[in-house]
C-alpha cells in the first residue's frame, strides 16, 4: 500500500496568547490520498491555515504527528516534497516572471538548461508565455497568482499546498483561475490541500471538502464531492466550468457544505440523495 | 543624421525630455547668480559682507591649482572615511540582525554615537594622532558615516516580507541562499539610502573637522585661513571647491545605487493589464 500524501494524526496546536492560551487546533485527524484534491473550509479562526502550515512544516504541532508521503513533515519539507502557494503571490519583485518560476529549481541546484525548459512548459501551462521577461509589478493580481502557482509546480511536487490563493482576487478572475487549476491538476496528478473560505470554490475544485469549526479548531465534517469534472479538467474551458457550476449536483453539494458549516446537517439537501450518498461514501 | 524619421523620433524626444529636466534648474541658477551679482554691484555691498560671483570666479580661476589640491585632500579623507564607516556599518548591521545579543550590545552604543556631535571629537583626535596627521579627519568622517549606514542597513535587513520568509523555508533554502535570494535584495535599497545620506555627511564632517586644527591641507583649513585673512572672495572660492566635492560624492553613490538596485518594489506599474 502506498503512503498517504498527507496523514495528520491527533494534531493539536496551542498558541501562547497575551495572558491566555489560544487553541487553534484540537485533536485533528486528516488523511489525503495521492492525487486527491481536498479543501479545508471553515469560519475565520478555525485553524485551517494553521493546519496547512503544519503540513508544510512552517509551524510545529503542540501534540500529534504530521506525515507527508510517509515521513515526518520536516523531512518532507527538506526534500522539497511539496509546492506551496499563499494568499499573497509572494513573488520576488526584483526577478522576472521567468526567474520567479525558476526559483525553486535554482535553489535545488537544477542546471540552467533544464530550468529554462521547465519554466517554458510552466509558462505555457499558466498561459503567461508572453510575459516571461516582465517583472511582477507589471502584472495584474490574477497574473501574479498564476506565476505563483507555476512556481509552486516548478519542482514537479506530488503535493500542492494552497492557502487561499485566490482569496484576494475578483470573482471573475477567481472562477477563471479555478478552471485553470482543475486543468493543471489533471495534468500534474498532484494531491492538493486547498484552504478557502468560499463554499462554491471548495465544491467546484475538490474531491473532498473538510468542514472545520472554530474555537477550538476541529474537523466537523468530511464531505465527499462527486462531480463529473472531466469536461473542465480536459480543456480548461470556462464554458464547461459554467455548465458545471450550473449543475444541480453542484448546488446540492454547495447546500450540503453550507449546512455543515452552519452546524445544521439535518437541514441539508432533503431531496438530494446524490449528495447524501456521496457523504456516506466519503465517511465509509 | 540621415537615419529614417522613425529612428530619429524617439532620440529627439529623449533629448528634449533631458533638456526639459535640466534646463529649468540651470536657468534658475543663472538667474540667482545674476541677482546676486546685481545686488552686490548695485547695492554697493562691501566684500567682507558678501563678495560678488565675478570676484569669486576670478579667485577660483587664479587659485584653480590650490583649490583642486585642497579638494583632493578633503575628498580623500571623506572617501576613506566613507568606505571604512560603510564597511563597519554594514558589517555590524549584518551581525546585529543575525545575533540578538549583538543587537542588544550595539543598540545603546549606536544611540550614543548618534547623539554625540562627532566633529566635536576632532580636537581630541588631533592630540592623539599629532597635528600633522590627516588620521583624525578620516576617523571623524568614518564615525559620521557609520551611524546612518548601520541604522538603515539594520532596518533593511529586517524588512523581509513574512511571505518571502515562509517561501524560503518551504523551499528548504540554506541560510546563504536565503541571504542571496531574499534578504540582500530586500535590504539593498535601505543600504543605499543610508549611503546617500552618509556620503554627504562624510564630506561635511571631513571639512568641519579641518576647522578644529590639524595640517593646513584641505578645503576647510583654507576656508578658515582665507576668512581669517579677510580674503572673503578666496574663502568663497574654496567653498565652491567644497560644494564640488560634496556633489561628486552624492553623484557617485546615486550612480552606484542606480546600477545595483535595478528594480525596487513598485518602480513601475503598468495598469490595465487583465488576467
Amino acid at each position: 500500500m502506498t503512503a498517504a500524501a498527507v496523514r495528520v494524526t491527533g494534531v493539536t496546536r496551542v498558541f501562547a496568547g497575551a495572558g491566555r492560551e489560544v487553541v487553534a487546533l484540537e485533536d485533528v485527524d486528516l488523511t489525503v490520498a495521492p492525487g486527491e484534491f481536498v479543501s479545508l473550509i471553515g469560519p475565520s479562526g478555525c485553524g485551517k491555515s494553521t493546519l496547512l502550515r503544519l503540513i508544510a512544516d512552517l509551524d510545529a504541532p503542540s501534540a500529534g504527528t504530521v506525515e507527508v508521503f510517509g515521513r515526518p513533515a520536516r523531512e518532507a519539507r527538506l526534500s522539497r516534497d511539496y509546492g506551496i502557494a499563499f494568499q499573497q503571490a509572494g513573488l520576488l519583485p526584483w526577478r522576472t516572471v521567468r526567474a520567479n518560476i525558476e526559483l525553486p529549481l535554482a535553489l535545488a541546484g537544477v542546471g540552467r538548461g533544464a530550468r529554462r525548459e521547465r519554466a517554458d512548459h510552466l509558462l505555457d501551462l499558466v498561459g503567461l508565455a508572453d510575459f516571461a521577461g516582465q517583472f511582477p509589478d507589471q502584472l495584474s493580481g490574477g497574473m501574479q497568482q498564476r506565476v505563483a502557482i507555476a512556481r509552486a509546480l516548478a519542482d514537479e511536487p506530488s503535493l500542492l499546498l494552497m492557502d487561499e490563493p485566490f482569496g484576494a482576487l475578483d470573482e471573475m478572475t477567481r472562477e477563471h483561475l479555478q478552471t485553470q487549476l482543475l486543468r493543471i491538476c489533471a495534468e500534474n496528478r498532484a494531491a492538493v490541500v486547498f484552504v478557502t473560505h468560499s463554499i462554491p470554490e471548495a465544491v467546484f475544485l475538490s474531491d473532498r471538502v473538510v468542514v472545520m469549526s472554530a474555537r477550538p479548531g476541529r474537523v466537523r465534517e468530511d464531505i465527499a464531492v462527486r462531480l463529473d469534472r472531466s469536461a473542465v479538467a480536459g480543456a480548461g474551458l470556462d464554458s464547461a466550468s459554467d455548465d458545471l457550476r450550473a449543475d444541480a449536483g453542484f448546488f446540492a453539494h454547495v447546500a450540503r457544505v453550507r449546512a455543515a458549516l452552519h452546524g445544521t446537517p439535518s437541514l441539508a439537501v432533503a431531496g438530494d440523495t446524490v449528495a447524501e450518498d456521496a457523504v456516506r461514501g466519503g465517511a465509509a | 543624421m540621415s537615419g529614417p524619421a522613425a529612428a530619429r523620433g524617439p532620440g529627439r524626444s529623449a533629448v528634449r525630455s533631458g533638456l526639459a529636466a535640466t534646463l529649468p534648474p540651470v536657468a534658475l541658477l543663472g538667474f540667482l547668480l545674476l541677482g546676486w551679482h546685481l545686488a552686490v554691484t548695485l547695492g554697493d555691498v562691501p566684500a567682507f559682507v558678501l563678495p560678488g560671483p565675478v570676484d569669486i570666479a576670478a579667485n577660483l580661476r587664479e587659485l584653480a591649482g590650490p583649490v583642486t589640491g585642497a579638494a583632493l585632500v578633503t575628498g580623500r579623507n571623506a572617501a576613506v572615511g566613507l568606505v571604512v564607516g560603510a564597511v563597519l556599518g554594514i558589517g555590524l548591521a549584518v551581525l546585529s540582525s543575525a545575533l540578538r545579543p549583538a543587537d542588544r550590545l550595539a543598540a545603546p552604543v549606536v544611540t550614543a554615537l548618534a547623539v554625540v556631535p562627532i566633529v566635536a571629537l576632532a580636537p581630541v583626535l588631533y592630540s592623539m594622532y599629532g597635528a600633522a596627521s590627516e588620521q583624525a579627519r578620516v576617523i571623524v568622517a568614518g564615525l559620521a558615516v557609520f551611524v546612518p549606514v548601520y541604522v538603515n542597513t539594520l532596518t533593511g535587513l529586517r524588512q523581509v516580507a513574512p511571505v518571502h520568509r515562509d517561501l524560503m523555508r518551504a523551499l528548504a533554502a540554506s541560510p546563504v541562499q536565503v541571504a542571496r535570494t531574499v534578504t540582500v535584495p530586500t535590504a539593498l535599497p535601505f543600504v543605499f539610502t543610508g549611503l546617500r545620506m552618509a556620503s554627504s555627511l562624510a564630506v561635511i564632517s571631513a571639512i568641519v573637522a579641518e576647522y578644529f586644527g590639524g595640517p593646513r591641507s584641505g578645503i576647510g583649513s583654507f576656508i578658515t585661513t582665507a576668512a581669517a585673512g579677510s580674503d572673503y572672495a578666496q574663502a568663497w572660492a574654496y567653498v565652491v571647491g567644497g560644494i564640488v566635492v560634496g556633489l561628486v560624492f552624492y553623484a557617485a553613490t546615486a550612480v552606484a545605487e542606480h546600477l545595483t538596485a535595478r528594480r525596487s518594489i513598485g518602480a513601475s506599474t503598468l495598469a490595465g493589464l487583465s488576467a
